[in-house]
């Protein structure tokens, strides 16, 4: 479970360009929920999860995860509860390394980075189980460097990653966005099927409201770091894109505006 | 003219022999300089200074009669120095160059105090690593053998080392750092390793170097980097980089590659004063191959084709 309270992120405090970048934000995500966050051009999405997972420190307000407070722990004491997969595909993995080692490094997240061997055999299997389940023929290109992989393979890579050793919660910074519409939507499937189903806490940056409405469990919507619409549970029944878009427009009394939101 | 050459090829096994001992000494060095530039891919600058803290290291405790000891006492000072650029970059902030450039400058200092305030002092040809009975018998060959059985040891823990847990995250921080602390692993631990095992591998080249040619001299280190980067560079486009064990050979290769164009240029009449400027040569093209073979090749296409280049780039 996350808990974030009055949570806020204020760049380049104290200069001229000072920008608020997080306004108090709040919510609560419950096990198993799936969430998306829509909104405009610079509202904070990334922001907000970039305070999650520890890139930045957050100037006020408390994170919890699992009842703990990590707010100050260093991105890497937390990375082991924490999924992420990012917008950029060239982000998420080591170009210059094989796919196997790639996975190893995530697979030994949270256990001692020691002197024994960085593969063994019984991973390797382990490894070329869980890609042939992607369906993109990555077993058998398990040492190709990752360089070599096209975007969507990539992110594919990534996804798996990031929830091989299953995370407390996964965070998604438009991880289809930089791909085209088919692999894009693959890619989604994928997430559907290992994520979703399988329950993973996620909070799941997107601009397509369909997939937002589709798959989520919960719809978080930001407007200049504030967040302005939280819909969960009943709330959610029957809502459609225009009634949120009007819900949005209602709520921060502005239009919403983002040049990749995808309303259809 | 004829006699020329073949004086020229009466002198080539010599000149073989000779480029082999240097460029296999020199090899560590290169693969000391393949760890911070490829792996962590920093060009890192303390290698010029912690060479000769090396140099120093040696030729002080091998004159107590300890020249094996002498090895193992370089790589950790080395070590050290490699340690003290990483934590000036990641704790103090300071830029990863720039980091490398004030410990290098400190190092001058301090490899003057270990020789004792003097800028060169030699090394008895009895007390080194190539004096023990137990080379005797290969006379002439000696250095060479010696040098191998060494550069093939480290070559060995090298690769094993890059191949364990902690060796695939180190690998991982030059490619990409934060996919690094997304695997919850902390950056700054694995670039200090990188460092100090980088300039130990340096060091312990400077102590088996000046062992061999039997002094340590202040001005030693100056380049030493750029031949580092020579080597690897070479090596790798010579003897290939797939996978990670033919890379480090190729490293090593290229190395020993490097000293054998020197010396033949030399032969041929290359003023040794020059040396430094044709290495600095030799990288710049090496670095920009890219750049240039890519020009190369758009250049060629508008002339085969008679269309733009730039569909190359889709
Ligand atoms: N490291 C930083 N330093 C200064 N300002 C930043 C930094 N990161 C983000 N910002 C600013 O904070 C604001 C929020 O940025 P953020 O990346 O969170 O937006 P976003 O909602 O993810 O937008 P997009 O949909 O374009 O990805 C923007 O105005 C951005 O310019
Ligand atoms: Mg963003």
């Amino acid at each position: 479970m996350l808990e974030l309270c009055g949570v806020s992120k204020t760049f380049m405090k104290g200069t001229a360009n000072e920008l608020d970048a997080l306004k108090d934000v709040s919510f609560t995500l419950s096990q198993g929920e799936f969430a998306a966050i829509i909104g405009g051009n610079g509202s904070g999405k990334s922001t907000l999860l970039n305070c999650i997972s520890g890139v930045y420190i957050p100037d006020g307000g408390s994170i919890k995860l699992d009842g703990e407070d990590i707010t100050y722990k260093p991105e890497y004491k937390r990375a082991h509860a924490i999924g992420r997969v990012f917008q950029d595909p060239l982000k998420g993995t080591a170009f210059d390394m094989t796919i196997e080692e790639n996975l190893a490094i995530a697979w030994y997240k949270g256990r001692p980075r020691n002197l024994r061997w960085g593969i063994t055999r019984k991973d390797r299997e382990l490894f070329r189980e869980k890609l042939s389940r992607f369906e993109l023929g990555l077993e058998d290109r398990m040492k190709d460097k990752a360089g070599l992989l096209s975007g969507g393979q990539r992110q594919a890579l990534t996804l798996l990653m990031a929830i091989i050793v299953r995370p407390k919660l996964l965070l998604l910074d438009e991880h289809t966005a930089a791909l085209d519409p088919a692999t894009s939507r693959k890619v989604l499937e994928l997430t559907k099927v290992f994520v979703k189903e399988e329950g993973i806490p996620t909070l799941m940056v997107t601009h397509n409201m369909k997939d937002a409405i589709e798959m989520s469990t919960r719809i978080l919507m930001m407007n200049k770091g504030k967040l302005v619409l939280n819909v969960s549970g009943d709330d959610l029944k029957g809502i459609t894109v225009d009634k949120l878009v009007d819900l949005f427009e209602e709520k921060s009394g502005e239009v919403l505006d983002n040049d990749r939101i995808l309303l259809g | 003219m004829l006699t020329d050459i073949m004086l020229f090829l009466e002198r080539l096994p010599g000149i073989f022999k000779g480029a082999g001992e240097l460029g296999i000494i020199y090899a560590v060095l290169a693969l000391g300089v393949f760890i911070s530039f490829r792996t962590l891919n920093t060009p890192d600058l303390t290698v010029d200074g912690s060479f000769v803290l090396g140099t120093a290291a040696s030729a002080v405790l091998a004159a107590t009669g300890h020249p094996y000891l002498s090895l193992i006492a370089a790589f950790l000072m080395g070590s050290m120095a490699g340690c003290v650029t990483s934590l000036l970059n990641t704790k103090l902030g300071i830029q990863p160059l720039l980091s490398g450039i004030l410990v290098m400058l400190g190092l001058y200092s301090v490899n003057l105090r270990v020789m004792g305030g003097r800028p060169n002092i030699p090394i008895s040809r009895d007390s080194t690593i190539f004096s023990i009975p137990l080379l005797e018998p290969l006379g002439d060959y000696k250095e060479l053998a010696l040098s191998l059985i060494i550069l093939v040891i480290i070559l060995a823990l090298l690769s094993l080392f890059l191949n364990t847990r902690f060796g695939y995250v180190l690998r991982a921080t030059g490619d990409n750092e934060g996919m690094v602390r997304a695997a919850g692993v902390n950056t700054d631990v694995t670039k200090l390793c990188g460092l100090a095992i980088s300039n130990g591998l340096v060091a312990l080249s400077g102590a088996m170097i000046a062992q061999y040619q039997g002094f340590s001299d202040i001005g030693m280190g100056t380049g030493m980097v750029v031949i580092g980067l020579s080597s690897v560079i070479i090596g790798e486009v010579v003897f290939g980089s797939k996978p990670l064990i033919r890379r480090l050979t190729a490293v090593a290769l290229g190395s020993v590659l490097y000293r054998l164009i020197i010396s033949i240029a030399f032969e041929i009449g290359m003023p040794p004063t020059d040396l430094k400027l044709v290495s600095a040569v030799i990288v710049a093209i090496a670095l920009s191959a890219s750049k240039i073979g890519g020009g190369l090749a758009k250049i060629k296409k508008k002339f085969t084709t008679g269309e733009d280049g730039g569909a190359l780039n889709a």
